[in-house]
């Protein structure tokens, strides 16, 4: 067998510099207003509900624990998962990267004749950009859960795992439906109750119609090949149940070993992502129901490549909760957009890069103030801290010499002797006109230098 | 006890009031101040920025200078944090597994300065005088990788005089994050941008935190708005008596 290397990861992982897109969004008043009032909510949800369980320490180490353990032997599981899959009935392909598995599926839609596809909310859909290559094909795929379908009909980017539309208030919203969605009453208001009806009625005309459905899951159990999807709309069981052709599209690291398992995620999940004590519904399926044909891709793009990095592969324990999102004060003042891949925010700051390989987003690692707020949240314990330092050295490491590591170079040198050490800093006091007037990039624009002190603390304690 | 003064780079070099203040106070309450003068810096700054292969040498020559110490305290919860969770693994990374257990042991016996003195030295009153309006920001680094939980707070209530009133949002970053602040400086900025109005929202006149780098951050956004409310470390306020 030839040896083919690890496939990196494509699709929608990369996009404009982290300090060139935050800025866009900084300087949107509404758009922070928006961002500010719907994560705090859910921040301080999350924090009730997760300290009414004396025990979510523990379930959190159990949580790593499970996922550890599949990632450890990921080449076992996933072939136990296949052969319980297809023992059942399901076809399974798989798909080294975004460009093969937006074939295979493509190839699987079409041969059912159809031009129109409905969709159970899916990351690892969005990451392979799916609709985009449907659309190429000229099929259509229809989003029902109703914040992507939002995003959809407004011709936008997801900007949130959890809450993909979590940039709109209602008022866009409202003029995204009157705009975009056919047969829409005009004088739809902003009422959350009204723009849910009208997607309702929108969705339920798709879901009686169109016989195609493609999911994501949000676990695999490797042990009876049944695949878990979780959702709040009831919009992910239609689309499961109701269609003739059901095509799931699972990233490999989404296994756990057993039903059992479960338990542990059940109670992690929900709590974390929308600060619920459990979401609405829970599907749970093994194999096609009767005159269903199923298909399950299993999908690399990247994956293999960062379970290969023994500092980065706890990135894949993640199970998408957005818990880090909902915390981080980066994301929560630039928005997902900025972080230019499917996956924003802290995850996606060291998921995106170690997916695609560091050279296709150098920004990302850099993009947090490594405040830990992130790893304090996150129910499998991410370091995520640490591990965007342990990217940040894989991506000045791969870079040839700049002005910054050049300087690194020679502080370093001083900061290595004493010597060296005190007599740079004597040199402060002679700096201390100067330093007004001199403008550190960045730093200046609002915020004024500390004066050097006339005496150096290690010069009064000689002198003392 | 004998206690070796980690000064901090930023602490020597640009606040030498915060280093007097630390050796005044651990003076007053008893206790043997040293300073080895080999110390320079704890590389922070270099690891996490992305170059650990140069803070190799820095990390070093933090192990050889504090070696002989029985004791090393930090006005900086961020220093002593890279001190606890980072030098070992720069170490490993630069395959030097000696050095790597060299800053084990460094890490066991260093302590940033609330820790010291509430777990170390048991004491929460300091005998400090600070009749003043001052609310205090719980830096990222001692919150969450230090875990410092209230100490810092334990030590201010029982200063004498002083009118301490709560911050809000207090533990949301400022938005320093070392270099974040140049490569992300439009981010950086709108995070202070928060910061400085919380502050300025409790009408204190002091702010006051266990790291000089984030006072530095928040210091230089006040100083910008010419706000009156200035900016100490918590050494300088617990030095502080009647």
């Amino acid at each position: 067998m030839t040896f083919l290397g690890m496939p990196a990861g494509g699709g929608n992982l990369t996009g404009t510099p982290f300090p060139k897109a935050a800025r866009g969004a900084l300087g949107d008043d509404q758009l922070r207003r928006n961002l500010a009032k719907a994560t705090s909510t859910i921040r301080t949800k999350r924090a009730s509900v997760v300290g009414e369980l004396p025990d979510w320490a523990e379930l959190r180490l159990a949580g790593a624990a499970i996922k550890d353990e599949v990632l450890a032997n990921l080449d076992e599981y996933l072939v136990r998962f296949e052969e319980a899959l297809t023992s059942r009935g399901t076809h399974v392909h798989w798909a080294r990267d975004a460009e093969e598995a937006n074939r295979i599926i493509t190839d699987l839609v079409k041969a059912t004749g159809t031009r129109e596809v409905i969709k159970v909310k899916s990351m690892a859909t969005v990451e392979i950009g799916l609709n985009e290559a449907l659309a190429d094909a000229g099929v259509h795929a229809v989003e029902t859960d109703l914040a992507e379908l939002i995003v959809q009909l407004g011709n936008d980017k997801s900007s949130h795992i959890l809450v993909p539309a979590i940039h709109r208030n209602r008022t866009e919203i409202r003029d995204v439906f009157r705009r975009e969605m056919a047969g829409v009453d005009p004088d739809l208001t902003d009422d959350p109750r009204a723009l849910a009806e009208a997607a309702r009625k929108h969705l339920r005309q798709k879901f009686m119609t169109v016989d195609v459905a493609i999911s994501g899951a949000n676990f695999g159990v490797a042990e009876t090949g049944a695949l878990v999807v979780v959702e709040s709309e009831g919009n992910g069981r239609m689309c499961l149940t109701l269609p003739r052709t059901l095509i799931s599209v699972v990233g490999i690291e989404k296994l756990v070993p057993s039903w059992r398992d479960l338990e542990v995620f059940m109670q992690l999940l929900p709590r974390s992502s929308t600060g619920e004590r459990m979401n609405p519904y829970t599907s749970v399926w093994t194999g096609p129901t009767e005159g269903q044909t199923s298909h399950v891709v299993l999908v690399d793009n990247g994956r293999t490549a960062t379970l290969a990095d023994p500092d980065g592969r706890a990135a894949l324990r993640c199970i998408r909760c957005s818990a880090c999102l909902n915390s981080c004060p980066v994301y929560e003042r630039t928005g997902g957009h900025a972080y230019g891949s499917t996956y924003p925010g802290p995850i996606g700051a060291v998921l995106s890069p170690q997916l695609t390989g560091v050279d296709k987003n150098p920004t990302l690692p850099f993009a947090s103030s490594l405040c830990g707020v992130c790893y304090d949240v996150c129910p499998v314990a991410i370091d995520i801290p640490s591990m965007l330092v342990h990217l940040r050295s894989r991506v000045t490491e791969s870079k040839r010499a700049t002005p910054e590591s050049t300087a690194m170079r020679a502080v370093g040198w001083v900061m290595s002797d004493s010597r060296r050490w005190s007599r740079l800093i004597r040199l402060g006091k002679f700096g201390r006109l100067a330093s007004r007037h001199v403008p550190l990039p960045g730093w200046s624009s609002a915020r004024d230098l500390p004066l050097p002190p006339k005496q150096t603390f290690r010069d009064w304690w000689e002198s003392r | 006890m004998r206690v070796a003064l980690f000064v901090t780079c930023l602490v020597d070099a640009l606040f030498p009031d915060v280093g007097k203040s630390t050796v005044r106070l651990l003076e007053r309450l008893g206790h043997e101040v040293v300073v080895p003068s080999a110390q320079t810096c704890c590389g922070q700054m270099h690891i996490n920025t992305g170059y650990q292969g140069q803070a190799l040498p820095i990390v070093r020559n933090h192990v050889a200078a504090f070696e002989q110490a029985d004791v090393i305290v930090a006005p900086s919860g961020s220093c002593a944090g890279s001190v606890r969770h980072q030098h070992a693994d720069v170490a490993r990374k630069g395959g030097d597994e000696k050095l790597a257990e060299a800053a084990e042991d460094t890490a066991k016996r260093t302590f940033e300065l609330s820790e010291f003195l509430v777990d170390v030295l048991k004491v929460t009153d300091v005998g400090a005088y600070f009749p003043h309006r001052v609310t205090y920001h719980p830096t990222c680094h001692s919150l969450r990788m230090l875990k410092v939980q209230d100490k810092p707070l334990q030590l201010l209530r029982a200063v004498e005089g002083i009118d301490l009133v709560e911050l809000p949002d207090a533990e949301t970053c400022c938005g320093f994050g070392g270099t974040f602040a140049l490569k992300n400086s439009a981010t950086s900025t709108a995070m202070l941008e928060d910061k400085t109005s919380a502050v300025l929202s409790t009408e204190a006149d002091v702010l006051t935190a266990g790291d000089s780098s984030c006072l530095m951050h928040i210091g230089g956004g006040l100083s910008r708005l010419r706000s009156g409310t200035r900016t100490l470390h918590l050494a300088q306020v617990l030095e502080n008596t009647r």
